[in-house]
């Protein structure tokens, strides 16, 4: 599998970057972990003409806290995620999200920025930034702006990037005490994408109900998919049996999956109720040691 | 485009299309065969290397990207003569058979154990998650893996 | 078996390290990818879209302008040399390039010649190919109905699609058996399109050379002399004699069958270098190697089983459908088109059994090896054993106590089958004992009871298998009727060191260590001084090749047989040198001595030293042999696994939570290696019991053909195998051995299906066809009403 011949521009800064862009229009695509396109070049199912590579640019890779958001460079390799002790200890559905996402080998190189930006609905960042609410921060030749998580994904492999336009960084809201969130997924095996996954994330407030409730689905739609009624029945209500159950039914009625080789719709509906409650039970219990 | 990379130590120059996939630039330009190449799709792992420390399918990423880099293959890990403790503990624990998955197994574990000294069963198993092997069935690999911690741990390397 | 060589001389029973792991540690194997010659020109295949479609017109003006593109290859090209079709092992035909139409998703359409691996895939890519679709054919049913579209058009009498029809055994008695049956049980059981997809994909280096008029061809088989052969068969109209033609098969990262055919881009690669004079590299990729190479099994199977009212069973009777796909290019002994399937009254001591097969041809690559095992005996274990569970549950009896009451006694060996094999031996008793003590199986079922009181889904699954391996007895045994012996020849050089070639083919076995074991304990010279080689016909003896779990029982013998040759020659020259009459001489490995003088002795060192520097007057010199090993019999390694598995009701997830496999191939050479073949074996056990499968949808259009959706399994899907032997020895093997590279690939399988039925038997839940999916099991538990 030989991918076929294109033009490799190496930019060095930002700048740089979205000038080529802008000129280059549709025939080129940014380069970052490679992971997810260097494949789909090799099967020639995508044949850029150019390739604008901005691993050269400084600065656009590390995890910090900081202004009370968990700010994460576009370039930082899910391994790094992995291994981060703030992400481990303050943010443990992205933790999760990070140790079963394809393989260890391909962490090493793939991005959080590029797994958001390629847009693909079966990628595990996506449901979890939405369960998050996190936000893009993306720089184009006309300067930075922020675009909320929810309204980034506008159809397959289609996000509100402007061709010109580079995701620099994500934004993520740093929980209250008694937060805790859980992604779980079901995948045939290793490196597989999910059948079905789902991130939950949930803030119990003094009185025991939950003030805050994320939960995000993947690869059960034409795009990653937030459960807002899921979500909705939750919130303000303590999280006792009952209301899981009626969560992790919403959130099956939200998912628009489709039949393949993992399974059919009604299977993976159901998964996708099975997989919610018990998201939303270990987010709770994660919640409640994280005082 | 020029490419400068160092391979297990050594200096190399090439002049390479950019898409020039990495595991061919470092099997028929430089021709250290010991990488291997086993699926299209980013699935195998036995053209695993290490680039700067980290292990990666160098079928997914192309020569140019290297450049600069520090990359080390299967023929950097023996050093003046004497065989790696992963080498070893893989002839002696039978982590073998074929062969063809065994560079990348080695090269994903040798960084590995650079991280994690002491690990458990469970977490070689999910180590080595992005390596086939179609012949051992991982029991001996891990066992291989195991028996290099406990070589290093006691000063073997 | 009692050990007879000391740890540094190494003979059978020692685990010693791996004589070929030196070079793998470092990369330094040459695998065929590593073959560069000055010159090499590179091959990529253009493949068809399609699954059935005619070839209107092959349009190669913007590939020939692709800068390095030589020449493209079409079926046209080859037909001015009758080279565009070629016989399959089973002598059906198999099209090389096609010239007028494509009989399935994948096939070679035309080749590329390019002076570089990337050009050549431009050039593919450039390749304009109009087809005209014609119906598609896909389920092999559907085939055989009256009126469906007759595929292979290219046989001028051919009016429909069925390829053969083959039965065995008494049908009278079976049937009668049946009559008179107090319960039988009946099951449809498919074994699906799996594929080996060894690490290592196929491919070859042909180098012609003009001056010398040879061709040389490193390529990935696992049988080089038959290659060589058919080579000089089908080329030898164009000029290729057979001793002008050297295969080299050098190092295989995995064979499992997988590499025993020949595939059309070896032949074109072959004849680009023939016609051009230069070496020609021709690799597949992951995607090609799935989706055109040989598959095993697509056997549709609907069995019975009849049995008294006290679980006494008494007969079996087996229809079965095999897929082929477009042509019978299955790899099967010449006599056995269903391969050795009528292996399947098992383990069981069964008074009458019938077995039919059908062939069908369909829109599908061709195919039939064997995914790591012997002829077609997964699909025979896996079959009664999952039939022999299905009484057991039926008649309420335990799935142990029911195997126990009804296998094959030891003292009825050597045991004549009701479908007229004779298993050599067996203590299929002894085997399954062992593991359910080493399992703990009265425990397990304490707990699964338990565990089911509370809604929690706990399976125990046994798979008591008998094998076939070592074909095999050239009365019965021929494969495009070349005799399924093999050979060892040995040299013991004057220093007392020696080479020993073999017309076999390690993949990954070890053949390097295990046959220097074999000749280590014959000849008591150290195995670390013995120099084993194979795969270069034009040094190595002729022979069959590395399948069906025949090394051992076949070249291994050989092996003993040549050693022993050795030997009787040596005996001559120790009773010379010590001036005594042969008999008068006591072997112990690594020497002679004189009886009741043990000090009067020489080495075989000494001996190989004398044979070229003192050899008795009129005695030739050197010390080597050659043996044509013709097994009188086929080997039955045997054994018993037990399997627990979890159920996750909510997702349908089966988690192998035990696996215990007492595997018995009589005595053992290598107990590392052995317990190595056994891990390995289980995990491509486990890999299409609950993971692998190729399919199409009902245009032919491939699902599973890359590592995407084809499944292999990683170490974290992969449990921790348990293993443990018994020793029953083979009494017609030299050494008693009996093979054990499959046993547990063919075992395996059924233990895991077992197990996940086992776990919902009470529920109604009667058969589960592998692989067994998280959204097969999901689908079955909501339809029995249990859900999370």
């Amino acid at each position: 599998m030989i991918p076929a011949a294109f033009e490799y521009h190496t930019p060095s800064t930002i700048g740089e970057a979205t000038a080529l862009l802008a000129k280059l229009g549709d025939d080129a695509k940014v380069l970052s972990g490679g992971q997810s396109l260097i494949p789909l070049m090799k099967l020639r199912l995508a044949s850029p003409a150019h390739l604008v590579d901005i691993n050269g640019i400084p600065g656009l890779s590390g995890i910090r806290e900081a202004d009370g958001f968990l700010r994460i460079g576009a370039l930082t390799r899910e391994s790094e995620l992995e291994e981060s002790e703030v992400v481990r200890s303050r943010y443990p559905l992205l933790h999760d999200t990070s140790k079963v996402i394809a393989d260890p080998l391909v962490r090493n190189l793939a991005t959080v920025g590029g797994n958001l930006a390629h847009g693909d609905p079966a990628n595990d960042h996506p449901a979890t930034m939405l369960a998050l609410g996190a936000e893009i921060v993306a720089v184009g030749p006309k300067g930075e702006r922020r675009v909320p998580i929810a309204s980034f994904f506008t159809g397959p492999f289609a996000t509100s990037l402007r061709p010109d336009e580079i995701l620099v960084e994500i934004r993520i809201p740093s929980p209250p005490a008694r937060s805790g969130g859980a992604y779980l997924k079901l995948e045939r095996k290793v490196g597989d994408f999910a059948t079905a996954a789902v991130a939950a994330q949930v803030t119990i407030g003094a009185n025991g109900a939950c003030e805050h409730v994320g939960i995000g689905l993947t690869n059960v739609g034409l795009t990653p998919i937030k459960a807002t009624k899921a979500e909705a029945a939750l919130k303000g209500k303590a999280p006792d049996e009952a209301a899981i159950k009626r969560a992790a039914e919403l959130a099956a009625e939200a998912s628009e999956p489709s039949a393949d080789l993992r399974g059919s719709v009604e299977y993976k509906k159901d998964l996708v109720r099975v997989l919610t409650a018990r998201a939303l039970r270990k987010a709770v219990e994660r919640a409640g040691s994280r005082r | 485009m020029l490419v400068k990379l160092s391979v297990n130590g050594e200096k190399h120059e090439a002049n390479v299309e950019p898409r020039l996939l990495l595991v061919h630039m470092i099997r028929e330009v430089l021709r250290l065969t010991g990488t291997h190449i086993g699926c299209d799709t980013t699935h195998c792992g036995a053209c695993t290397i290490l680039v700067d420390g980290q292990p990666v399918k160098s079928c997914t990423m192309f020569a140019v990207q290297a450049q600069g880099k520090q990359l080390m293959t299967v023929e950097g890990l023996e050093q003046n003569g004497k065989l790696h403790p992963l080498q070893e503990g893989f002839m002696a624990e039978h982590g073998l058979q074929c062969g063809y998955c065994t560079p990348g197994m080695l090269m994903t574990s040798y960084a590995f154990l650079k991280k994690h000294p002491k690990p458990s069963e469970d977490d070689i198993r999910w180590a080595i998650s992005g390596n086939l092997c179609r012949c051992t069935g991982y029991v001996n690999i891990v066992k291989a893996v195991q028996h290099a911690a406990a070589a290093i741990s006691q000063g073997g390397a | 078996m009692a050990l007879r060589t000391s740890p540094e001389v190494g003979g059978m029973g020692h685990s010693i390290k791996r004589k070929e792991d030196p070079r793998f540690i470092r990369g330094k194997g040459t695998y065929v990818d590593d073959v560069q010659l000055p010159g090499m020109l590179y091959l990529d295949i253009v493949r068809s879209p399609h699954a059935h479609a005619k070839i209107v017109k092959i349009d190669a003006a913007k590939a020939m302008a692709v800068p390095g593109v030589l020449a493209v290859i079409t079926g046209q090209d080859l037909a001015k040399y009758n080279l565009h079709w070629m016989p399959t092992l089973m002598s059906d035909t198999q099209m090389v390039l096609p010239v007028e139409k494509v009989m399935y998703q994948a096939q070679e359409v035309a080749a590329v010649l390019a002076t570089s691996r990337y050009a050549a895939a431009d050039g593919a890519a450039a390749v304009e190919v109009q087809y005209d679709p014609l119906p598609v054919v896909v389920d092999p049913k559907k085939a055989l109905e009256p009126g469906a579209p007759v595929l292979r058009t290219d046989k001028k009498d051919k009016k429909d699609n069925h390829i053969w029809h083959w039965e065995w055994g008494d049908k009278g008695a079976t049937d009668r058996a049946f009559g008179e049956a107090a319960v039988t049980v009946k099951e449809d059981i498919y074994l699906p399109r799996i594929h080996v997809a060894s690490i290592e994909t196929c491919g070859c280096v042909a180098h012609f050379d003009r001056v010398n008029d040879k061709l040389t061809v490193w390529m990935t088989t696992q049988a080089p002399h038959a290659i060589r052969t058919v080579f000089a068969l089908v080329a030898g109209h164009v000029g290729l004699a057979e001793h002008k033609i050297r295969i080299i098969s050098p190092d295989i990262g995995g064979g499992f069958g997988g590499k025993v055919p020949v595939y059309p881009g070896y032949v074109i690669a072959v004849a680009a270098s023939v016609l051009t004079g230069k070496p020609v590299k021709w690799i597949e990729d992951r995607m090609e190697n799935l989706q055109a190479d040989s598959f095993a099994r697509d056997y549709h199977i609907t069995a019975e089983l009849a049995a008294k009212k006290d679980g006494t069973l008494t007969a079996l009777r087996i229809k079965t459908l095999a897929d082929h796909g477009y042509t019978d290019a299955a790899a099967n002994p010449s006599k056995f088109p269903a391969g050795l399937f009528h292996v399947c009254t098992g383990s069981y001591d069964l008074k009458a059994a019938h077995v039919e097969v059908d062939g069908a041809y369909t829109n599908k690559p061709p195919g039939g090896i064997a995914y790591r095992c012997s002829f077609r005996v997964t699909e025979a274990v896996h079959t009664i054993e999952r039939m022999v569970d299905l009484m057991a549950h039926q008649l309420n009896i335990d799935p142990a106590d029911f195997r126990m009451k009804n296998f094959v006694k030891p003292e009825q060996f050597p045991y004549k089958s009701a479908l007229g094999w004779e298993y050599d031996s067996g203590n299929y008793g002894g085997a399954l004992k062992k593991a359910m003590d080493t399992i703990g199986y009265a425990d397990l079922r304490r707990e699964q009871a338990e565990k089911r009181k509370r809604g929690q889904l706990m399976g125990i699954g046994i798979s008591s298998f008998t094998e076939i391996v070592g074909a095999g007895p050239s009365k019965h045994f021929d494969i495009l009727g070349l005799k399924m012996f093999d050979s060892c020849e040995i040299r013991v050089h004057p220093t007392g060191k020696a080479i020993a070639r073999f017309g076999t083919k390690s993949q990954g076995q070890g053949h390097e260590t295990t046959y220097a074991q074999i000749l280590a304990e014959e000849l008591g010279i150290p195995a670390q001084d013995i120099q084993v080689e194979e795969g270069d016909t034009d040094t190595a003896p002729y022979g069959l090749g590395t399948y069906a779990s025949r090394s051992t029982p076949v070249a291994g013998a050989a092996a003993a047989v040549a050693a022993r040759k050795v030997r009787d020659k040596a005996r001559k020259i120790a009773a010379y040198l010590l001036e005594v009459a042969e008999d008068d001489l006591v072997w112990e490995p690594g020497k002679f001595s004189v009886k009741g003088a043990p000090s009067k002795s020489k080495t075989i060192q000494d001996i190989a030293f004398a044979a070229y520097t003192n050899h008795p007057q009129g005695m030739e010199a050197g010390l080597e042999a050659v043996s044509y090993y013709d097994p009188p019999n086929l080997t039955y390694p045997f054994g018993s696994y037990i399997c627990v598995v979890d159920i996750d009701s909510g997702t349908g997830e089966v988690k192998v939570r035990r696996f215990v496999a007492i595997d018995d191939c009589g005595n053992i050479i290598n107990p590392m290696i052995v317990q190595g073949q056994v891990h390995g074996g289980l995990t491509m056990g486990l890999a299409p019991a609950l993971y692998e499968e190729i399919s199409y949808d009902e245009i032919g259009n491939v699902r599973g053909g890359s590592f995407i959706d084809y499944l292999v399994p990683t170490a974290v899907e992969t449990p921790k195998w348990e293993t443990g032997h018994t020793v029953t020895p083979s009494p017609h093997h030299p050494l008693g051995a009996k093979g054990v590279g499959e046993s547990a690939t063919v075992g395996a399988p059924a233990a895991i299906a077992n197990a996940v039925v086992d776990a919902l038997w009470y529920l109604g839940v009667r058969h589960i066809d592998i692989p067994i999916t998280p959204a097969k099991v999901w689908k079955l538990l909501r339809e029995k009403g249990v859900t999370e």
